[in-house]
């Protein structure tokens, strides 16, 4: 497995269950590399969702790995080996494309609608990449951090009667 | 591997477990043999001539019918929606519609301290509120790289099982009513409350409790907790088998679980189907074992694995869960450790209160944590604890200040929603009720 990993510059997150190797991947070689993945055993997607580093381009991230507005992470699950593995690929603003995994795993799914519903983030080659849960007719993507947060006004004094 | 993968194949036992088993570890199909067509099954929108239909060995009327099940309807468990492709009574295609109960937890939590976030995801799948909260205080200490102190683990530990054995309890309550079993839904929420009073008189409130906390746990178990732990497990083990009396042994119950919404192990994995649906594929896969969190490595308790992914599989595997449970809670009464329940970092977690009227320094640290609460050092993880439903998880990405940059929250039921298709494909509309209810959806996790 060690050595399937050397493509790509790869660290480490210590978690609770053990460490994680974390793969930095582009755009170009995202599909082929959890192609390359799932051969090598890990059978199930876990998750899939993005991040939107509006207010961070400047993050801290491996050497050669150029950090883009928005990242989509894929966390995957060897059940043989008892193993995870996360996959982060960068997406540019100005086409916040990357190819769908729904080839491979087919439980990608609705995790693929909803980032593309939360962030706007196209998979291209997804069977149905439609609003997952907004209402369909929604306009933005709520999770981006150029969206704004609705407030309810609050108001602390009494309100002057209608009389 | 058959020809057409999602053809339900009732009474045929699946060649496929990965992980080891009382009879030795067993070997994998190689990954490259799974191909699989997934939107023959779940996406309606596809042209019909894509379909083939002719798999199915129904009687081909006319035409097909596309109807509406939900979002109102008493048995969707919620507000879900289906659109079934109907060949007479024959079920075709389905399609869940999500989202009317979308609240916008995720952009909320961005909103919210670390502090503050337990009780925001606490609100997510309401049924076992407690592990939404594990798996965020564990991802939040995962960050700051703390250690809580043993008792708070283990009062983790001992909350978690009997919210899994609440949730599974309702579970068993709401299949009997969707089958018709009134006794059973009656029974059900009976159990249900003894173990709901027991978190009451523990963190104050029935459900959406806030007491699974980053750094430990809110408050220390109440003089005599394990007399009444002690009744529950007592209660709830000996009514497990007044469940086997009425509904285990049932021909009526039988003939209606039976070979009803049939899964192979292939297509649960390929659908990332997770927690019973998975286990009852014969998939021994459970995170307490698999990959040990919290001191689970250290109670000894078994995996429930079914054979052949029915309706009646998932049942027994969450009514020997409910047992399993049990045992685990007994045994985390023996080894409860003594200390402290939370940990003694004034920077993470409130100090004492009797502190409060004495030191400044506390009366400061108490002011800070709920005003400003605690910085997270920059970093992503992610961490997966077993939710009664499958794997729940949790990314946080942190960029060094209070409040969280992102928090993702990987919702079992959202994930296990899309095996409806594979499970409804060619049964009966009247099983529908009896399948989605095997599947246990909580629609405030799907939707969030």
């Amino acid at each position: 497995m060690t050595e399937g990993l050397g493509a790509a510059p790869t660290t480490t997150s210590v978690e609770p269950s053990g460490a994680v190797p974390l793969l930095f991947v582009t755009r170009d070689e995202y599909h082929d590399r959890v192609a390359q993945l799932k051969a090598e055993g890990f059978e199930m997607c876990a998750d899939l969702c993005a991040v939107d580093y509006l207010s961070h381009p400047a993050r801290r991230l491996p050497e050669g790995v150029v950090g883009e507005r928005f990242e989509v992470v894929v966390n995957l699950l060897s059940l043989s080996m008892k193993r995870r593995v996360r996959i982060r690929v960068q997406v540019p603003e100005s086409d916040p494309s990357v190819p769908t995994l729904f080839d491979l795993y087919p439980g990608s799914e609705a995790m693929e609608r909803e980032a593309y519903d939360m962030h706007g983030v196209v998979f291209t080659g997804h069977p149905d990449l439609t609003r997952i849960l907004m209402p369909e007719d929604w306009e933005g993507h709520p999770l981006r951090k150029d969206y704004g947060v609705g407030r309810v006004p609050v108001q602390f004094k009494e309100a002057p009667g209608p009389r | 591997m058959n020809e057409d993968p999602l053809a339900p194949h009732p009474g045929r036992r699946s060649s496929w477990s990965p992980a080891e088993t009382s009879e030795g570890s067993q070997e994998l199909a190689p990954a490259g043999a799974l191909r699989l067509d997934h939107s023959v099954a779940s996406v309606l929108r596809i042209p019909e001539g894509a379909v083939d239909g002719g798999q199915i060995d129904v009687e081909r009327g006319e035409d097909t019918m596309i109807i509406n099940m939900g979002p109102q309807h008493p048995s969707t468990h919620g507000v879900l929606r289906l659109m079934l492709e109907l060949e007479g009574e024959t079920v075709l295609r389905t399609k869940p519609v999500v989202g009317y109960l979308h609240t916008g937890m995720e952009k909320t939590a961005e909103e919210l301290t670390y502090v503050q976030g337990a009780t925001n995801v606490s609100l997510m799948d309401y049924l076992p509120p407690l592990h939404n909260e594990l798996v965020f205080s564990l991802a939040t200490e995962a960050l700051l790289g703390v250690q809580v102190p043993p008792r708070a683990v283990w009062i983790r530990m001992l909350m978690s099982e009997l919210n899994r054995m609440s949730s599974h309890l309702m579970w068993m309550a709401t299949n009997g009513m969707d089958l018709g079993s009134t006794s059973m839904m009656i029974s059900g929420f009976r159990e249900r409350e003894l173990v709901l009073e027991f978190f009451q008189k523990t963190t104050g409130l029935r459900m959406n409790h806030n007491y699974i906390r980053p750094g430990g746990v809110a408050a220390d178990l109440p003089d005599g907790w394990e007399d009444d732990v002690e009744v529950i497990c007592d209660t709830v083990f000996e009514r497990t088998y007044e469940y086997d009396e009425l509904l285990t042994g049932q021909p009526i119950f039988r003939e209606r679980t039976e070979a009803v919404g049939s899964l192979s192990a292939e297509v649960a994995v390929a659908l990332s189907a997770t927690g019973p649906i998975l286990r009852s594929t014969g998939v021994p896969w459970d995170l307490r074992r698999t990959m040990p969190y919290l001191a689970y490595d250290e109670v000894d308790f078994d995996v429930i694995v079914g054979t052949y992914g029915d309706n009646f599989d998932r049942y027994s595997i969450r009514l020997n869960e409910i047992r399993e449970s049990v045992r685990i809670v007994r045994q985390v009464l023996e080894k409860m450790p003594r200390g402290d329940y939370r940990l003694q970092d004034a920077k993470v977690t409130p100090p004492p209160r009797r502190r409060i009227d004495e030191s400044m320094e506390a009366l400061i640290h108490h002011f800070k944590v709920f005003t400003e609460g605690f910085r997270v050092p920059e970093g992503e993880v992610y961490v997966a604890v077993e939710s009664p439903r499958g794997e729940l998880g949790c990314y946080l990405v942190s960029d060094g200040t209070a409040k969280p940059y992102r928090c993702h929250i990987r919702g079992p039921s959202f994930v296990n929603l899309q095996t409806l298709p594979a499970l409804l494909r060619g049964g009966l509309i009247a099983d529908a009720v009896a399948v989605i209810s095997s599947v246990d959806p909580v629609m405030g996790e799907v939707d969030r």
